[in-house]
């Protein structure tokens, strides 16, 4: 017996991986503003799970490809003159109600959609563990490697012009790393909380940082801690765990906004 | 060959022509200031220049290797990205701390490296960008605005700074201004742009050329004199001549 039978370890473990990825991303997406973006991309993953389903291919490939899809489509009318929270709005919304709708017609499926929804981290069984620590393998493995040009695309596009960069390659790579992301988490957390998973760890990481990479830093720690923590609390109160795992980093943002304030009135 | 050449350089922007048949080339050491009035190109011409504006029509053509330093107009760092000095300044590139140190006290902001960038006053965030596009040992210095914000004796001790630095560094400076007066002052070429080129050559020559009084009127005339004390020499009003005043002075 191997320490992977307990379903509890592959929880954690598999949390933890979702939460190493997701944590780096979201700092993006917050620097960026793209919190919304994140959104509509997460939205955009239940339809891809539906499809993929329909298709008989695996769960994470749909997910990705239709995150992917959805984020590109999203970034291509972005700089067309559309009013972007409108945009963003219809395409998050209609790609959850389309998800929906299709996942209705799967009726030869036996399919919990509530497990898409919420997340089903206590059900991650040994394949999804390895696709969930390959993944946020190559989430982190991007951004480290793009790191300082994507900083300075995040900055100010036309200082990475002048420094010989192109910001629309450094767009593209986000947008890649966060269609993994939200591929990678669905089974932990569910489409409707990565938002959650990726903008909370980064906002309490904020008052704590001074450069960009303790923010990073800081708030992968948070998020392990929010994890590892709405486990906990899973089991002992009976809760379904990804809705708990959003609960404890929500506590832990209450607690860095207090530290912020104290430390400014001070 | 000169470091960077534009040829009928033309951009449209939504169907909108904001630049069209624009030559331009610098040398190097020389500093070239663009002037014009609001929307006249300025901005857009400078980002066609670092690459960051597609171009309609015409091309540009940069000596091999040419390392540009940029100042942007302005820099809005977001208050959710956390990011001192020293940070800032290594980016793209990772930079020595000696380095940043030195580029720093080039600027005449020393010991700044652990402060956040939003803490800064204005003055002091200019010099930290340019302290930055120091760092690239620029063959041209492109600024756009960089004064923006700054009160007039500020923003004329950031000017003398780029001349010290042309001196020093050797780089060639192209930059847009309204501080007509003070900017023109320091340059030895001056291009008054409204979508192409009115007319270019000597600061004198531009401010009584009647393209230029046409757009500005003559109120900058007295203030120009004013400020020409800051140069020991005095012109005919000839254009070649303009090119080899400042190696005289080095």
């Amino acid at each position: 017996m191997s320490l992977l039978d307990d379903f509890l370890i592959r929880a954690a473990l598999a949390g933890v991986g979702v939460a190493l990825a997701a944590a780096p991303m979201g700092c993006f997406v917050v620097w960026r503003r793209m919190a919304y973006f994140g959104d509509a991309t997460a939205h955009a993953a239940i339809l891809g799970v539906a499809m993929a389903l329909a298709l008989d291919i695996p769960v994470f490939g749909g997910a990705v490809a239709v995150a992917l899809a959805m984020a590109l489509t999203v970034s291509t009318l972005s700089g067309r003159g559309y009013s972007m929270d409108t945009l963003l709005g219809v395409l998050a919304h209609s790609a959850l109600a389309f998800g929906l709708v299709a996942v209705s017609f799967l009726t030869d499926v036996r399919i919990d959609l509530m497990a898409y929804l919420f997340g089903d981290i206590l059900a991650v069984g040994r394949a999804d563990l390895g696709v969930i620590w390959a993944g946020a393998a190559l989430v982190v493995g991007l951004l480290t490697w793009r790191w300082q040009a994507l900083l300075t695309a995040t900055l100010n596009p036309d200082l990475a012009y002048a420094g010989g960069l192109d910001p629309r390659r450094e767009q593209l790579i986000l947008t890649l790393a966060l269609a993994l992301v939200v591929a990678v988490a669905i089974k932990v957390v569910g489409v409707l909380l990565i938002a959650a998973m990726l903008l909370i760890p980064a906002a309490v990481a904020r008052p704590f940082a001074r450069t960009p990479e303790q923010m990073a830093m800081a708030a992968a720690a948070v998020a392990v801690v929010s994890v590892l923590g709405g486990l906990w609390v899973s089991l002992d109160l009976d809760t379904p765990a990804g809705p708990s795992i959003v609960c404890v980093a929500a506590v832990l943002f209450l607690l860095s906004s207090l530290f912020r304030s104290v430390r400014q009135g001070a | 060959m000169s470091l960077i050449a534009a040829e009928d350089l033309g951009v449209r922007l939504g169907g909108h022509e904001v630049l069209s048949h624009v030559d331009f080339a610098i040398e190097r050491g020389e500093i070239v200031t663009v002037v014009g009035p609001n929307g006249s190109g300025k901005s857009t011409f400078l980002r066609a220049l670092i690459g960051a504006q597609p171009l309609s029509s015409g091309r540009i053509t940069r000596a091999p290797g040419l390392r540009i330093g940029y100042v942007p107009q302005k820099l809005h760092i977001d208050p959710t990205l956390p990011m001192t000095v020293a940070r800032f300044l290594s980016l793209p590139k990772r930079r020595p701390q000696a380095d940043v140190a030195r580029a720093l006290e080039r600027v005449a902001v020393p010991h700044l490296e652990g402060r956040q960038m939003v803490d800064l006053s204005g003055g002091q965030f200019q010099r930290v960008l340019l302290a930055r596009a120091l760092l690239e040992a620029p063959d041209l210095l492109i600024l756009d605005e960089a004064t923006q914000g700054l009160d007039q004796p500020g923003s004329a001790a950031f000017y003398r700074l780029i001349e010290e630095l042309r001196q020093d560094l050797g780089c060639a400076v192209v930059m847009v201004s309204h501080e007509l007066h003070v900017v023109m002052a320091a340059s030895d070429r001056v291009i008054c742009l409204n979508g192409h080129v009115c007319c270019q050559g000597t600061p004198e020559i531009v401010a009584s050329a009647p393209e230029y009084r046409a757009l500005f009127g003559t109120g900058t005339q007295g203030a120009l004199a004013l400020y020409r004390h800051d140069h020991n020499h005095s012109h005919d009003a000839d254009c070649d001549h303009a090119h080899h005043r400042h190696e005289e002075e080095a």
